[in-house]
């Protein structure tokens, strides 16, 4: 009983739970009344609406049950992959196979934590074409947890690349108004962000393809763990982990390829830049821990130095950019980039400290910027704009958000007690090992990055509350509380006790590291 | 073999002629007033001719005719089904537009089912004969067909140009032939083979390669022999231009492959160069001069040059893998594109056409099912996964990356990256744009079932039916070694 009950594709039923809710609510949107032109009645679109919210609630809600009951069948103490599935699909070495290891298995769990919360944060503030816009984060999960459960580089890449055109259509059909000069034409700014997302990643992640095929002529399949057995020359890894780096490092994103992520952070709706900030951004780092580093070893080794360059240029760069910046949302979304300028660091010391780190500033960065562009919502949509000049003396009117918001900003600093801090004192731990001088570059990122969190904590929230608009804004309801604590909740927890997510990914990360440097002693590097 | 028992094996083919004479008499009699139920028997025929693809004497077995002027294999068969499919498809999407625009005449269906066959001896072809023979058929009766509209100046201007360069095109043609003849002394393209793989590096052998490249490159619009597809494309009435994008294209790509995997695979040293220049140059034609195209129809005609080239990375792969690749490609190329097509010829208001890409603004507002159709197919045609066109191009990339061919690839990534952006495009103006007036919602049953069939092959029932498309390329493949 217990053997076939574990042996279900579980992993499989969490992928396409939320695909199941986006069915129900296209057949919703089917079946109400229509107006001669083809849109829906005015007496069937509120219910339309409601439903469209709830099957999205109820849907995302399922699956993150669903997604800790596969966590319940996970065992932590084994390092390989597990609940592992496989299909055939097209056949010649690639197929549809599932599994999850250590690493992978917290991302899914970040995923499906933040979709209910992403659909409570749209809950009011999306009034148009609800439906659609549910429809289109239904689809986002589905293709989002598949990312993280592949075991197959084909059926990675396909939900990689897929994922592209949900965000794409979300930016561009509900992002803020505004307009932006581009090659000489005015253009709408979010059509802007939407296209320069979709066509940076894209660029970057076909370079992936072309190194995928490479790959599946030698070695004539894409199944990933064979593949990270597989012993490519130390040539060929050279230019497949330059292939990977383009894609992921876009994804990241690293200095210098990071201008996308501003702009479609500013201009995606709230639960967008959420998605943006706690989910699509850490496929990058997956992506660097799962592919370049076991299975282009030798590459990594030799290519780590230019990736400490990289990271610490975005630590340090990026920070004092966050430092001029007018917008709000554009303040946070230079941090992230200096935050993941911490991960891809502590990726690439290839230490346990440093991937523990990485992984755990990872979640951490989930967590933290993730209620971070929660907390600038809560004002959007009281205020309708981002400008931090706009603001000032929040306090006075909203003190329960003024001490959210400082818990976030705090643990986005890294403040002991937040887990923002663990996350970066153990990728830094982890340099310091490999050489101090990348440490102490590093660590000016998290002077700087007190510097700019505390410049937008009071111009927001502190001074005489001055301005006429502000003067009847409301504190936080329930809704967005809920929201902000748990996640609040969650910061605290793996701030006091990393012990329980350590303890999931240490394993496998000892497994990759083991391998690693067996890896670098063959190959005779080290 | 006698000549009935010869015949025999031809049934699609005699199908098909005798069917086409059979229903020119008819129209000529009944005059246009019959013109739907021409079109009707056309389709009918076309549909019968695919079943008799199947039902073969041999039992799908390998046969050679006509010593060796006509093959019948797994290659062909696989084309002919698909050349049938769109020819049907082209007569079913024409009523509403032909009637519309008072062109309802029963030579529209004729011309069709006669291109058809030309197409049907174009992919059998192993002799340089019958291979022109089948290129002639299919193209005068497209010559027509793109002059279809008399009255109106953009389509007789569309069927001279594509006239007087498609005679020049066959010129080309024939001049390679006759020196690849005369330097090897065969019309069959095993004989040729065989008198190539003996004279390596024969200059004249290889100039008339190349003229004969050069032809059939006009014929699948590559560059930088596509320069009469726009104007053509643009002039033509809309179903046909849907006609020319697809099935002509595949009939003169899988001649292309055949050509030059039958009767110069020794040689393929010589002429990869040019096979992956000519795809390079169509790659970035297809590219880049889209961009600025603001009719939706030039615009695909940019589009299908592009698509030519990723195809031409298969070819230029030269290996069974690279031809399985071409095929599935160009299977999944015209799916696509009769979907396409179809929701083009749905672009009608006030009784009258539109080819505007800005008409389509706000399309997911006013029409949302049109802009679902539309949105999948454009990902498909940009090679975006979940689709199918993204197979398509792993297919290509993937033969190429095998024989060494890493920069036509990294070209190939390049150019779809490029045009990634003026497929998006029409999705923004679909999905961010303003509304302009609805499209009228009546565009009858056949329309429908193209625009809705074609979306769902390319997601999801390829995505998840991939492997089997993958196993009959495969299978048709391997015939032409």
């Amino acid at each position: 009983m217990t053997e076939s009950f574990a042996n279900q594709p579980w992993l499989s039923f969490i992928t396409f739970a939320p695909l199941v809710g986006a069915l129900f609510i296209i057949a919703a949107r089917m079946v109400a009344r229509k107006n001669d032109d083809g849109s829906i009645a005015a007496d069937d679109l509120g219910t339309v609406e409601r439903n469209a919210r709830i099957i999205a609630l109820v849907f995302t809600s399922a699956t993150f049950l669903l997604s800790l009951g596969a966590y319940a069948l996970y065992d932590t103490s084994i390092a390989g992959y597990q609940l592992v599935e496989q299909f055939p699909w097209i056949g010649g070495g690639i197929s549809y196979k599932m599994g999850v290891d250590g690493i992978s298995i917290l991302f899914v769990l970040l995923t499906t934590f933040f979709m209910p919360i992403c659909i409570l944060a749209s809950w009011n503030s999306i009034k148009s074409r609800v439906a659609d816009y549910m429809i289109a984060f239904l689809i986002l999960e589905t293709l989002m947890i598949g990312v993280f459960c592949a075991l197959d580089l084909f059926l990675f890449y396909f939900f990689f690349e897929g994922s592209l055109i949900p965000m794409f259509l979300i930016i561009g059909v509900w992002g803020s108004k505004g307009t932006k000069e581009f090659a000489g034409v005015m253009m709408p700014s979010r059509i802007y962000a939407s296209l320069k997302f979709f066509l940076y990643t894209l660029l970057g992640s076909l370079f992936m393809l072309i190194a995928m095929a490479w790959m599946y002529a030698q070695a004539g399949t894409t199944d990933i763990p064979a593949l990270q057995n597989f012993d490519f020359p130390h040539g060929a890894q050279k230019w497949l982990w330059v292939a990977f780096f383009a894609s992921f490092a876009v994804k990241m994103p690293m200095w210098p390829v990071h201008t996308w992520l501003p702009d479609a952070h500013v201009q995606a709706p709230t639960a967008g830049s959420v998605v943006l900030a706690a989910i699509l951004l850490k496929m990058g780092g997956y992506g660097f821990l799962r592919f370049s580093l076991p299975m282009f070893p030798l590459a990594s080794a030799d290519f780590a130095p230019f990736v400490f360059a990289l990271s610490v240029i975005a630590i340090i760069y990026t920070s004092l950019v966050a430092l001029a910046q007018e917008d709000i949302k554009k303040l946070i979304a230079y941090s992230s980039v200096a935050h993941m300028g911490f991960v891809t660091m502590g990726i690439f010391t290839g230490t346990e400290q440093g991937i523990d780190g990485a992984l755990f500033q990872m979640l951490s960065h989930g967590f933290i910027s993730g209620a971070l562009f929660l907390c600038v919502g809560v004002v959007y949509d009281r205020m309708h704009t981002r400008e931090i000049a706009a603001y000032g003396g929040l306090v006075h009117r909203m003190p329960l958000y003024a001490f959210l918001f400082l818990f976030f900003t705090m643990g986005n600093v890294g403040l002991p007690g937040t887990s923002g801090f663990v996350g970066e004192i153990l990728t830094m731990t982890g340099a310091f090992k490999l050489n101090s001088w990348i440490a102490f570059f590093a660590a000016f990122g998290v002077i700087l990055s007190a510097a700019y969190a505390l410049r937008l904590y009071r111009a927001v929230m502190y001074g005489k509350l001055e301005k006429e608009s502000l003067m009847t804004i409301t504190d936080v309801n329930t809704r967005e509380l809920a929201m902000l604590g748990v996640l609040m909740a969650f910061a605290l927890f793996l701030g006091f006790n990393p012990g329980p997510a350590l303890h999931v990914f240490s394993p496998a990360v000892d497994l990759l590291i083991e391998n690693y440097n067996a890896a670098l002693i063959a190959g005779g590097v080290n | 073999m006698g000549l009935l028992e010869t015949l025999s094996f031809a049934r699609p083919e005699l199908a098909l002629a005798i069917g086409a004479m059979a229903l020119l008499i008819t129209g000529v009699f009944l005059g246009d007033k019959a013109a739907s139920k021409i079109s009707i028997s056309a389709v009918l025929l076309l549909a019968v001719a695919g079943v008799l693809v199947f039902v073969s004497p041999g039992g799908g077995a390998t046969t050679s005719l006509f010593d060796g002027a006509f093959r019948i294999d797994a290659f062909s068969t696989f084309c002919k089904v698909l050349i049938y499919g769109a020819a049907a498809f082209a007569i079913l999407m024409s009523d509403r537009y032909l009637a519309g625009e008072k062109l309802g005449r029963f030579e529209y269906p004729v011309l069709i089912v006669l291109a058809a066959f030309g197409m049907s001896l174009m992919v059998s072809a192993t002799d340089l004969i019958s291979l022109y023979m089948g290129v002639e058929t299919q193209s005068l009766a497209l010559y027509i067909l793109a002059a279809f509209n008399r009255d109106s100046r953009r389509s007789t201007e569309a069927g001279l140009k594509y006239f007087v360069l498609g005679a020049l095109s066959s010129c080309l043609l024939l001049y390679g032939a006759s020196l690849v003849y005369g330097f090897t002394g065969s019309t069959v393209f095993t004989e040729i083979a065989k008198a190539a793989a003996v004279n390596q590096n024969n200059a004249g052998l290889v100039i008339g390669l190349v003229f004969m490249i050069s032809g059939l490159a006009f014929k699948v619009s590559a560059a930088p022999f596509h320069m009469w597809t726009p104007d053509v494309y643009e002039g033509s009435p809309t179903p046909v231009t849907a006609f020319f994008a697809a099935a002509p294209k595949l009939a003169a790509m899988a001649l292309f492959t055949r050509v030059l995997m039958s009767s110069f695979p020794g040689v393929v040293e010589d002429w990869r160069p040019v096979i992956a220049l000519i795809a390079l140059a169509s790659m970035m034609v297809g590219a880049f001069s889209a961009i600025a195209q603001t009719n939706i129809k030039r615009l695909m005609a940019y589009s299908s040059i592009g698509h030519m080239g990723y195809a031409l990375i298969g070819l230029a792969a030269g290996s069974a893998s690279g031809v399985s690749s071409v095929l599935i490609y160009m299977a999944i190329y015209i799916v696509m594109t009769v979907g396409t097509f179809a929701v083009i010829l749905m672009m009608r208001r006030r009784g009258g056409m539109t080819e505007n890409i800005s008409d389509l603004s706000g399309l997911s507002r006013t029409n949302m099912p049109m802009a679902l159709i539309l949105t999948v197919l454009l990902f498909s045609l940009a090679g975006v996964p979940p689709t199918a066109g993204f197979f398509g191009k792993w297919y290509v990339f993937l033969a190429a990356v095998d024989q060494g061919l890493i920069w036509l690839a990294v070209a190939g990534v390049v150019a779809s990256a490029v045009s990634a952006f003026y497929y998006l495009r029409i999705i923004w103006f679909m999905w961010f744009d303003e509304p302009t007036p609805a499209f009228e919602r009546d565009h009858g049953p056949a329309l429908g079932l193209a625009a809705w069939g074609s979306a769902a092959l390319m997601f999801p029932v390829l995505t998840i039916g991939m492997g089997y498309l993958r196993q009959i390329a495969e299978t048709a493949a391997a015939s032409l070694f």
